[in-house]
């Protein structure tokens, strides 16, 4: 059964992209959004019956398919296969759900767009490179997968091609990405040569426990698949190009860029969890990259002033805890938070991408002001999925995925080399403080964007179709993290318990105050929001703009003009300074050179002997002019020369 | 009846008659000459499925052998043997041949029937250099296909071809000259050792020589390929070759003329030198890398569309090379698999980018502007050749190219590295063709122009399908496509089999 | 027992040679100066078929006939050249006329 339902997952929203793409101008728009909806909708219930299959079987069980051999030769072997386990169970749940559901709120999004058959065959399209990650039981399967969904994200941030800005922020992810890609690539090779010709992710998982790799292999290999999530999950150094990858449609910043795609990376590392805990430098560095990611992340966002951009650096804020709380080995904490995420920033993106159409494409929230009047719904919508990103006590999904990831951190140490340790308490302190801000800069953007006097007028009524999911992600988005509490309230632990079995992960040892701590930070940041910006009278409605300590980061451009003086610029110029190809011009020239040589040569020595060759010349002319007058063009003279010739030598011959 | 000498025979005679079709006067038909062409690669295709799928009485490795005496005073024979990577290049071939005949050759209306004759005719050399296992056969079709191709070149190219074609002609003709000489000393030494005047490459492969010679012989085979692959700093023939050859010319190039090269590496330096090409394999996969990374770095600064694709090649090659002199079977089937995979992908795409020149008379991108809403079908295939030829896993090139990385990783993974990275410009080049031609706003006052119609789609679509097949089940294509060693003769098998 | 020895019909060749050539020498006119090749070839004709006779082969008489027909389609050739310059305007039949190989 699960044989036969592992694949119609995954073709199924591969052919409504086939479908979608090659119908492009021949069905209405409709049309089009029902066969997306449809295709993505059946691999939802597909995975629901899978999901159920695999939670009724044996607690450590998993479902396996190896469809076809891929690459099969001695001292290496590669199977398109795929393997469903609790891990990308809760992925698949993830993926098409909240899939289904942006899919829902884009068939009316996208209604009017004459390129809608592009979109959704990219869309779908990515469901199954996203579903064909997730499932495979093969590092190089899941490379397909990895790469897919890089190829469906550069076409749909560049989806309004016409305007040159979006497909260079397309390039851009798409380069930054690759050479995350390139990073995988290589870590792949390594895993392969040290298993001896498998990426089988059990086998590779065997070959590090049995210590088959050297522990300066694994570190490698780790590192490389480090850079590889960094890359795709934007952070730190690759943080710059999801900011600038909301150019494309916002259902697509909702379902690549905030709920599924850039947790491509938390997933690789959580699934490779073993091989990262036999590497403890690069664990280290993984928690301490997400500490400062999230923590740059949390403070770009408070200045900001275009709502897209504020939820992208808030994405990868939130991408930095995932990442601490996979450094710091509590990878259930981190699917967790990838889960809740997935919710929370889906539904914030659709409110935001319904506010944005409602009010005439007006990004800047300046601009935008007191919605709660217009648009109560989305406005209440929206201050859901705030909360949870927040991270409100009790009451919000985002509060228990992020307790558990603060427990964790708080109880982590590193024995890195050479008696250097690292311990959790101050990357706890970062992730703290990262809270405050996250409460901070999202509670800023709710009271600037519903609170205060009117801004741009809005028009029209959100339709129904868009409602819905907006509803159902609200739901999910305030309860859905009722599964995993803290010890301290409540000994709850289904989510982790889902995972893993085996080894539920326990906090009994930690204090109360903890807890306390992380609940109270969010609250001290809506508080000082609202001092600041929420009364009636508010202490700033604007952060003083053009200071020049917050331009750079207001615009989120400093990497972004680091980068592009290191690394583009000078490729730009060499390249293009060699673009007629310098051995080209070598060979070239030398030629020439030889060309002109000879012609300097032949002038010398024409004086020599020129005189000779002119005697010469004459000579030969007069002789020539000679022999012309037998040459009177008359057949008889030849035929006479001929005889009287024939007859000479005849004579010749006989005489002599 | 031995297929063999057919398969090379029949292109040369479709050839002739398609050139005196070509000169008739009316009422026959102007495409006459083209509808011969099409018929002469039916019988082909019709032969070499015969060849392919006949049931062998011998389990050898060597599917079929030829042999007939030419110059018997100087050991000359006609000797042809077929192995799988023959087999499949051939298959190659006659694709890319079909591909040419329906979307670029029909297009020629100036001396079609000459056109169609020389066509033909370099097919023909391509053939029997796949097939010639006597090193004197061998070099006489290595020339042969270089005439026509010049006059091709020099005929009905774009504008700058005179110089072009003389490029492409000196490089490969000068390169030519070496091997000759290199095979001229293989052969007298194997004489003056054993004395036996021979040219068969079975025979020659046993000659006990000394390293410096082999050496040296090895060399002088190199240079010939490496021109012909091409390898980094014999490669400026090639952007201008392939530029300013009409489109069939540019895909018979790319698509095949270039494999010819890695072809006689496989054949002829790696198996017939072994110990030579092995301590030489340094210094070519160096040559391989810095290929690789040099052709994508120019790739990425081209603005002319074919230049562009040109320099892509050679990229590719660079992994083909690397692959050879890995020193493995698992390379060598990698750089087998990227040839293959280059040749369909590169093929299309050039295709593509003759479409855009002949509807839009130039190739520079800045001046194409976008053409997805004028062509969206013809957008979307170049969209696709775009991204396979990035090496996109799942598609044929990522195969090759992850075969290839992973026998160099075992050699030197700082070399595996190096060309790994080789493949980010690649991701700059090919998406930044995309951005300019296809996904890019429209220029203003682009005339309305015809999309490719739905047999262009279908012939481009089987080359996709290839291409697909070749990225998700490659297997049996790399068991296919072994090369048979050498020192199990064709000959020796049909006594024993 | 020929009625002529081989002597006499080298003589008789030698002069039908000569009287050819002299024709040729002499005339201007073009279609005398094809009779007068004619001669000529019949004289050699008439060598190979002495000789033929002279050591018994019948491969003189073969090169006899292998001059006939060369003969007429040489004189074919020529009428047809004559007649194709008087196609082209060319009034004459003078050959010392035509001298575009003058050196």
């Amino acid at each position: 059964m699960a044989t036969f339902l592992i694949p119609i997952l995954i073709l199924c929203p591969l052919a409504a992209s086939l479908i979608t793409f090659v119908s492009a101008g021949r069905m209405d728009a409709r049309g089009i959004g029902m066969v997306a909806c449809a295709g993505v909708g059946i691999s939802a219930v597909i995975s629901i019956i899978l999901s159920v299959m695999l939670l009724s079987g044996p607690v450590t069980g998993v479902l396996q398919v190896t469809l076809w051999p891929w690459m099969h030769m001695p001292g290496f072997s590669a199977d398109i296969a795929f393997m469903l386990d609790r891990v990308s169970m809760l992925m698949i749940l993830v993926v098409t759900v909240v899939g289904l559901l942006i899919h829902i709120y884009a068939a009316s999004y996208m209604y009017h767009d004459p390129g809608i058959a592009r979109f959704f065959a990219c869309m779908t399209l990515f469901v199954a490179a996203m579903l064909v990650l997730v499932l495979a039981s093969d590092l190089l399967c899941l490379f397909i997968g990895w790469e897919g969904v890089g190829l469906c994200s550069y076409l749909l941030i560049g989806f309004w091609y016409d305007d040159p800005a979006n497909t260079v922020a397309a390039r851009k992810a798409f380069y930054m990405t690759r050479m995350g890609d390139v990073a995988l690539l290589c870590g792949l090779l390594l895993l392969v040569t040290a298993t001896g010709g498998s990426l089988r992710i059990g086998t590779v998982l065997a070959a590090v426990a049995n210590g088959q790799l050297a522990p300066s292999g694994i570190n490698m290999a780790a590192l490389f698949i480090l850079v590889a999530a960094l890359a795709k999950s934007a952070q730190i150094p690759f943080q710059t190009w999801l900011p600038d990858a909301m150019a494309g449609p916002t259902p697509t910043s909702a379902l690549i860029h905030a709920a599924t795609m850039v947790t491509a990376g938390v997933y690789l590392i959580a699934r490779l969890h073993d091989l990262f805990a036999m590497a403890v430098p690069v664990m280290a560095l993984t928690a301490v990259l997400g500490a400062l990611t999230l923590l740059m992340g949390a403070c770009t966002a408070l200045v900001q002033s275009d709502l897209k951009r504020i939820l992208a650096w808030s994405t990868i804020s939130q991408l930095g805890y995932m990442f601490l709380a996979l450094g710091c080995g509590v990878w259930q904490a981190a699917l967790f938070h990838l889960m809740t995420h997935a919710f929370f920033k889906a539904l914030l993106f659709l409110t935001a991408g319904a506010i944005i159409m409602r009010a005439h494409h007006e990004q800047d929230i300046f601009r935008l002001g007191g919605l709660r009047h217009t648009m109560p719904g989305l406005t209440a919508a929206f201050v859901a999925g705030a909360s949870s990103l927040a991270g409100l006590p009790l009451v919000t999904a985002g509060f228990y995925s992020k307790e558990m990831i603060l427990s964790g951190v708080w109880s982590a140490h590193f024995n890195l080399t050479h008696g250097w340790t690292l311990s959790g308490p101050p990357l706890w302190g970062m992730a703290l403080l990262g809270a405050f801000l996250t409460a901070l800069y999202i509670f800023r953007c709710v009271f600037i964007v519903f609170c205060g006097k009117a801004g741009t007028g809005a028009a029209g009524r959100t339709s129904r179709l868009m409602s819905i999911p907006l509803g159902c992600l609200c739901i999910l988005s305030l309860c859905g993290g009722v599964i995993e509490m803290p010890d301290t309230l409540l000994p709850l632990h289904l989510f982790s318990g889902l995972l893993d079995p085996t080894a539920v992960l326990s906090h009994t040892h930690q204090p109360a105050w903890l807890v306390m701590a992380g609940a109270g930070a969010p609250l001290a940041g809506l508080g000082v929001a609202w001092v600041l910006w929420g009364r009636s009278s508010p202490v700033m409605r604007e952060i003083p703009g053009q200071a020049p300590v917050i331009c750079p980061v207001r615009t989120g451009r400093g990497m972004d003009a680091l980068y592009h003086y290191a690394f583009v610029q000078p490729f730009c110029l060499l390249a293009w300074l060699t673009r007629l190809d310098i051995l080209n011009h070598a060979v070239t020239g030398t030629g020439l050179l030889i060309q002109t040589a000879s012609a300097r040569i032949f002038r010398a020595r024409a004086d020599f002997l020129g005189r000779l060759a002119i005697q010469a010349t004459r000579m030969i002319r007069w002789a020539g002019h000679l022999l012309g007058l037998l040459h009177n063009g008359r057949v008889r003279w030849y035929a006479a020369w001929i005889a009287g010739g024939l007859c000479a030598g005849l004579a010749m011959a006989v005489l002599s | 009846m031995n297929p063999l000498p057919a398969l090379v025979l029949l292109p040369l005679m479709g050839g002739v008659l398609a050139w005196v079709a070509g000169r008739m006067r009316a009422p026959i038909n102007p495409s006459t000459s083209w509808w011969v062409v099409l018929a002469t690669l039916s019988v082909e295709t019709l032969i070499l499925g015969m060849v392919t799928f006949a049931h062998r009485a011998h389990a050898g490795p060597w599917l079929e052998h030829f042999s007939m005496p030419w110059i018997p005073a100087m050991g000359i024979a006609v000797r042809l043997d077929m192995d799988g990577l023959s087999l499949s290049l051939i298959w190659l071939s006659l694709i890319l041949c079909f591909l040419c005949v329906f979307l670029a050759t029909r297009q020629v209306t100036a001396h079609a029937g000459a056109f169609h004759f020389l066509f033909l005719a370099t097919l023909a050399g391509i053939i029997g250099t796949f097939l010639a296992t006597d090193l004197f056969v061998f070099f006489f079709f290595w020339e042969l296909m270089l005439v026509p191709m010049f006059v091709l070149i020099a005929a009905w190219g774009h504008e700058d071809r005179q110089r072009a074609a003389m490029k492409f002609f000196m490089f490969t003709q000068g390169s030519g000259l070496l091997m000759l000489l290199s095979i001229l000393g293989l052969v007298m030494a194997h004489d003056r050792l054993t004395g036996v005047l021979t040219f068969d490459i079975f025979t020659l492969a046993q000659t006990p020589l000394s390293p410096a010679l082999s050496m040296l012989l090895m060399l002088g085979f190199f240079t010939a390929f490496a021109v012909k692959l091409p390898v980094v700093p014999v490669h400026v023939w090639l952007p201008d070759a392939h530029t300013q050859a009409p489109t069939a010319a540019s895909v018979l190039l790319a698509g095949i003329l270039l494999k010819t090269g890695g072809y006689g590496m496989i054949r002829f330096n790696v198996m017939l030198f072994p110990d030579a090409a092995s301590r030489f394999a340094p210094i070519a996969m160096g040559l391989g890398v810095a290929g690789i990374l040099y052709g994508a770095w120019l790739s990425c600064a081209q603005d002319d569309v074919k230049r562009l694709i040109a320099y892509s090649s050679i990229s590719h090659m660079g992994f083909v090379l690397l692959g050879i002199f890995s020193g493995s079977a698992m390379g060598m089937q990698g750089a087998i698999m990227q040839m293959l995979a280059h040749g369909l992908g590169t093929a299309a795409l050039f295709v593509i980018a003759g479409a855009i020149q002949d509807r839009l008379h130039t190739r520079d991108m800045n001046r194409i502007g976008g053409l997805w809403a004028a062509m969206p079908r013809l957008s979307g295939m170049g969209l696709f050749f775009a991204v396979a030829s990035l090496g996109m896993p799942g598609l044929g090139n990522f195969t090759g190219e992850f075969l290839v990385l992973l026998a160099t990783w075992h050699v030197s993974p700082a070399t595996a590295t190096l060309a790994a990275i080789g493949l980010v410009p690649a991701a700059i080049y090919a998406l930044r063709m995309v951005n300019r031609i296809f996904l890019a706003a429209p220029r203003a006052g682009l005339p309305s122009l015809e999309d490719f119609p739905v047999r262009h789609m279908a012939v481009l679509g089987c080359i996709m399908t290839f291409l697909i097949v070749l990225g998700l089940y490659p297997q049996p294509f790399r068991t296919f496509s072994v090369p048979s060693p050498l020192s199990v003769t064709a000959s020796q098998e049909d006594h024993t089999p | 027992m020929p009625a002529f020895s081989f002597n006499d019909t080298l003589l008789l060749a030698t002069a039908l040679f000569s009287v050819g050539l002299a024709g040729i020498l002499v005339r201007r006119n073009m279609v005398f100066m094809l009779m007068s090749l004619d001669i000529m070839l019949n004289a050699a004709a008439l060598v190979f078929v002495g000789a033929g006779a002279r050591w018994h082969d019948a491969t003189g008489q073969v090169m006899f006939l292998l001059i006939l027909a060369l003969a007429a389609v040489e004189t074919a050739v020529g009428l047809a050249l004559i007649v194709c310059l008087h196609a082209h305007g060319r009034p004459t039949l003078d050959a010392d006329t035509g001298n575009l190989l003058k050196g």
